[in-house]
């Protein structure tokens, strides 16, 4: 008797868990199975469940549908342009935060811990007025460069540049290395794990993001996916749900590749902004 | 922290052996000391430039009559702006709507996300998979996600319809009814949104000491007990965390809204950022807008204060 108790507990467990995981992967399938099918099937009912014939040509009417290659090459440049610098930003400011003691240092590291509670959205109009005033509002300088520095770069590192012990410094010092040379040769290697999730984190942020090149550009030359993407809904005489959806995989898809490949890192590095 | 002090350390020792030597190590002296700065220089000029200016900037900007037209033609009108704000029914609806989309992803996504944690918290490798997937959107940009739903709120042809008539139940308007649009936003955020959360909160379950629960098993603690007296005590900062955390984000609710209902219908999912977006960029009212922006800013900067001040306590009994 208590086995079947036992036994009907851990299907009702399993049946649980299979809904709890369809909530959140079968909308992505959908997504996937709607971008393969014909448009006279999307509008079928009852929905069919995988599409009957797979429409390839859905993928290159999104593709086609406005300068991709260009909005998938500044959606690239973008988003490493903004991590290689602010990798460049953090990597000495993350050093001086955890490695000297100076006068101001809590105050400077104060602010630090502003910039990265108050979100951007907030002060998007100055900033644009500013930007505009350099004459660099729509080029891919505004979608950069005010994310040069990032303040959770830089809280991040410093824990990291913490964590190295003190003789491993000492060591080098020793050596007559200079602390230029210490900061890129030892500490950043030694630093590895953590630059490579917060290279993660912030990829995939701007890789993702909307609102800036929403606000900052007005052409097809310096605009980036997500934007090129979303106007694929404008389309007249109804919506072209399967075009829609392919285009969409086109973004997903290399977010969700990195996701499998490098679950355990990605996950750290969105967990790790409640550090 | 510790012993970061041991450049500075150096030359203060050598300096004291000759008159020469340290005329030279006055100057290697002065380096050290600036040398902290330096590094620091670029991401500080960074976030004055694109940060502490800008803030400085949008508060002066509120006072102004100004449009993004013709930068030029600034007139300082003092508190007009706000005022005019504060008797636009517009507004009022707009932070209405702030108001509710904000209590109830909150209220609603962190309950959610706290039970699944609870459930999900547990070693063997399905349940690693299934925390993976419920975290999967998180990931995903706002715009696919959108569209997604979109496409399964669609009222004709939408999966979430075909559903509901399969079971008998009746379709549903969903974005193009102003009584059920704000609610679609809702669902999408809080699917959006609760992964993340129940990944933080099995962070901070697994932070809890197991000894204290040995110990409530051992006096036959009821579950329900347990979970009142230990676990959510103990989760308390995480909770408060994530309450924080999760209303300045839905603040800043944009996308959504830009790509799945523009505002409508008739104003009922404007909210404050979009708003701001749609007085500054589309109507040219930079002034509306600056004075909208600067609201928000201080609503985020009390939730900040708050954050920083509790977790300054926090730092006290780890």
């Amino acid at each position: 008797m208590y086995r079947v108790v036992l036994a009907s507990r851990k299907t009702v467990e399993w049946i649980g868990l299979l809904i709890v995981a369809f909530l959140f992967v079968f909308p992505f399938l959908w997504m996937a199975s709607t971008a393969f099918k014909t448009m006279p099937e999307v509008r079928q009912f009852p929905p069919t469940l995988l599409p009957e014939t797979w429409e390839w040509s859905n993928f290159a009417q999104a593709w086609e549908s406005g300068p991709f290659l260009m909005y998938t090459w500044n959606s690239i440049l973008v988003a490493v342009g903004i991590l290689v610098l602010q990798f460049l930003t953090a990597v000495p400011a993350a050093y001086a935060f955890a490695r000297y003691k100076f006068p101001g240092r809590n105050l400077l590291f104060g602010l630090v811990l502003i910039v990265l509670m108050i979100p951007g959205q907030v002060i998007f109009l100055p900033i644009y007025v500013q930007l505009s005033g350099w004459g660099l509002v729509n080029t891919l300088w505004s979608l950069i460069l005010p994310y040069a520095a990032s303040a959770f770069g830089i809280f991040l590192l410093r824990q990291a540049f913490m964590q190295v012990p003190d003789e491993v410094i000492e060591a080098a010092r020793l050596d007559n290395a200079s602390e230029w040379k210490i900061m890129w040769t030892i500490m950043v290697p030694m630093a590895k794990p953590v630059l490579v999730t917060f290279g993660l984190f912030s990829f995939i942020y701007h890789w993702n993001d909307y609102f800036w090149p929403l606000i900052m550009t007005n052409s097809d030359e310096v605009r980036t996916l997500p934007i090129g993407i979303s106007s694929l809904h404008m389309s007249d005489g109804g919506t072209l749900w399967n075009v829609m959806m392919a285009g969409n995989m086109i973004l997903i898809l290399p977010i969700l590749v990195i996701f499998f490949v490098a679950q355990r890192h990605i996950i750290k590095a969105f967990i790790y902004q409640s550090k | 922290m510790r012993k970061a002090a041991t450049v500075q350390e150096l030359p203060g020792v050598s300096q004291s052996k000759t008159a020469v030597r340290s005329q030279t190590f006055v100057w290697s002296d002065l380096a050290s000391r600036l040398r902290p700065y330096l590094y620091l220089a670029p991401a500080l000029i960074c976030f004055v430039l694109f940060f502490f200016y800008p803030i400085g900037s949008i508060i002066y900007l509120s006072f102004q009559d100004w449009s993004l037209i013709n930068l030029e033609q600034m007139e300082w009108v003092g508190l007009q702006n706000y005022q005019d704000l504060m008797v636009d029914g517009d507004f009022h609806q707009v932070l209405g709507n702030t108001a509710v989309f904000t209590i109830a992803t909150v209220g609603i996504g962190l309950t959610l996300s706290f039970l699944l944690a609870l459930w999900l918290n547990k070693k063997a490798k399905v349940y690693g998979i299934i925390q993976a997937t419920v975290f999967s959107p998180h990931i995903i940009s706002l715009v696919s996600v959108s569209m997604l739903w979109m496409w399964l709120m669609d009222p004709q042809f939408g999966l979430l319809n075909a559903g509901l008539e399969a079971v008998g139940l009746p379709a549903y308007t969903w974005l193009t009814d102003p009584k059920s649009s704000l609610l679609s936003l809702i669902i999408v955020s809080i699917w959006k949104g609760v992964g993340y959360n129940t990944l933080i909160f099995i962070a901070g379950l697994q932070s809890i000491p197991g000894d204290i629960y040995e110990a409530a098993a051992l006096d036959q603690s009821p579950w329900w007990r347990t979970l009142r007296r230990i676990t959510i005590p103990m989760l308390s900062p995480t909770i408060f965390f994530l309450l924080i955390i999760n209303t300045i984000s839905s603040f800043q609710a944009f996308d959504t809204i830009a790509i799945m209902t523009q505002g409508g219908p008739i104003n009922s999912t404007n909210m404050l950022v979009y708003y701001i977006y749609e007085q500054g960029m589309d109507f040219y009212n930079g002034g509306i807008a600056s004075a909208a922006s600067v609201i928000l800013l201080i609503l985020v900067g009390i939730l900040t204060a708050l954050h920083f001040l509790v977790m300054s306590k926090r730092v006290h009994y780890r």
